[in-house]
């Protein structure tokens, strides 16, 4: 209660601050607009759906195509791990990719698939799987040799070993690639709806874009907010309670 | 096989070592681990093999598991030679080696289920019962993170019996527990062993620990690996970590096992 509250307390002062420089008028409002008219906007935004819709497009993009990279990725971080031939291959391309930021694929993709939703989910895809794949890998790297050496004793190998031991062995390892690999997704996501004019669904990203355009800077602030909004929410409530049971499981990471 | 047959067990089984070499060669070094080890186990022998660290004692059990293959010569358990791990052979490591995302009852269950020739309903009731035989039944629904580490050793142990090995092989389970909490396991093993017959090959570096436990105490020396000397252990069972008897056992068999180190440091 004392930590929310506190918690609390910081925001409105930051709050306040930026209220504060709106009213010195150091900069034009155009290019500084105050807290209230950022609000206003967002709660226009919010009364003519045009902030659930935009939310609801984006969000479904980011599902489908992390969902996807995830169904690519996982198996092949374990083939990665389990194969000396796809770990000089595929882990090394995994490795090489991952470095390269996923705005790059935006050009390939229009060229690819032009303007339509494959691009979009093409630049989220490329962006998760490659940063899945290593974590993955890196969590079977990481199970203690121990596990393995007393399945084996008890008789366990092939598809017992690897759905039995191994895959619950490194699931904390998994989760922490699975938060990054949806950290990567939002990342793409958004650069791909600023970039990627598309008229099958106006996502966050097309607002802010269009916020530029228009010279609406509450927009852009609003929404940018929004996005903030989204990713903060999907850590405490979808990841943090998922990495808490599992350190509790695991005994691992306790403060 | 019938529940009750599955609780008894099958006979202990006998294992002969024959010339058994084993080099481990890393790029820097080759390191003779064991040279020509050759040492018979009787049906139901509770055999220690001590020695200073790096006298390769646990790399022997790996191979007596199968866990590790020997360069040269051949382990054999009842007429058939050992080349992979088998689960009538069981390991207890130093670390408990459980399964966090199990609990009590899914860490015994796991050897249990890959085990044919039994319901489900069957594995269940054996598990109960070996988590009873360590005395940890209140537990049977805890996490491994919520054990002590006398009370994991004890699911380890747990966990090894329970599929019924023929061969059980403990290295240095008891060597990261307090002095109580390894006395109360001392009685508790001799107290298991004598219920439930095993051959059981136990390395330590505690010689107390081994004339505790030990009808025969082998000792190694190191660099290469080698039988020293061995030692028969005639007491009388259960045996008390602190009588006198064990004492001058246990005095002899250090003599001996400082005369060989000290030898090495003048070679």
């Amino acid at each position: 209660m004392k930590r929310a509250l506190l918690a609390t307390i910081f925001f409105l002062i930051l709050l306040a601050i930026w209220s504060v420089i709106v009213q010195l008028k150091i900069w034009s409002p155009i290019l500084l607009p105050s807290p209230q008219s950022v609000g206003e906007y967002l709660l226009g935004a919010a009364r003519d759906g045009t902030l659930l819709q935009a939310t609801s497009v984006t969000v479904r993009r980011l599902l489908v195509g992390y969902l996807i990279g995830i169904a690519i990725g996982l198996p092949l971080g374990l083939l990665t791990s389990a194969s000396k031939f796809v770990e000089d291959t595929i882990g090394v391309l995994a490795l090489g990719l991952q470095t390269l930021p996923s705005v790059c694929w935006i050009p390939l993709a229009l060229l690819w698939f032009g303007q339509t939703e494959s691009a979009m989910l093409f630049v989220v895809i490329m962006g998760t799987v490659w940063s899945v794949v290593i974590a993955t890998d890196t969590g079977v790297r990481n199970i203690p040799p121990i596990y393995a050496r007393a399945a084996r004793t008890m008789g366990s190998r092939g598809l017992h070993k690897w759905t039995k031991v191994i895959l619950p062995a490194s699931l904390p390892y998994l989760v922490s690639g699975m938060k990054q690999g949806w950290a990567f997704a939002w990342r793409s996501l958004m650069a791909a709806e600023i970039y990627v004019t598309i008229l099958t669904g106006f996502g966050l990203g097309h607002l802010l874009h269009y916020g530029r355009e228009l010279h609406a800077m509450d927009q852009v602030i609003g929404v940018m907010f929004v996005i903030v909004l989204i990713g903060l929410l999907t850590d405490k409530i979808v990841f943090a309670p998922i990495e808490r049971f599992l350190h509790r499981r695991w005994g691992t990471g306790l403060r | 096989m019938s529940l009750q047959e599955e609780l008894v067990g099958p006979p202990p089984a006998k294992l002969i070592v024959d010339h058994v070499s084993k080099w481990f060669r890393t790029t820097r070094q080759t390191v003779h681990a064991l040279d020509d080890v050759s040492l018979n186990i009787g049906e139901g022998e509770f055999v220690c093999l001590v020695g200073p660290s790096g006298c390769g004692k646990s790399t022997l059990l790996d191979i007596i598991s199968g866990l590790e293959v020997p360069d040269q010569g051949t382990v054999t358990a009842d007429n058939e030679p050992v080349l992979n791990p088998g689960r009538h052979r069981l390991v207890m490591f130093q670390e408990s080696a459980l399964f966090p995302w199990l609990d009590v009852t899914g860490n015994v269950m796991f050897g249990l289920k890959l085990k044919p020739g039994l319901t489900n309903k069957e594995r269940l009731e054996v598990a109960k019962f070996f988590i009873q035989l360590v005395g940890l039944e209140k537990f049977s629904a805890a996490h491994v993170h919520e054990l002590s580490g006398g009370m994991k050793q004890r699911v380890a142990l747990a966990r090894a019996l329970a599929p019924n090995p023929r061969v059980l092989l403990m290295d240095e389970p008891f060597a990261a527990l307090d002095a109580l909490t390894r006395e109360q396991l001392y009685s508790d093993i001799q107290r298991i062993w004598q219920k439930r017959r095993k051959t059981i090959v136990f390395v330590t570096h505690n010689v107390r620990e081994a004339v505790c436990l030990a009808d025969r105490v082998i000792l190694f020396s190191r660099n290469p690996g080698r039988i020293r000397e061995q030692f028969d252990i005639p007491l009388p069972r259960p045996r008390d970590i602190n009588s006198i008897q064990l004492a001058e056992h246990a005095g002899e068999i250090t003599r001996a096992l400082k005369g060989h180190s000290t030898g090495e440091v003048s070679e």
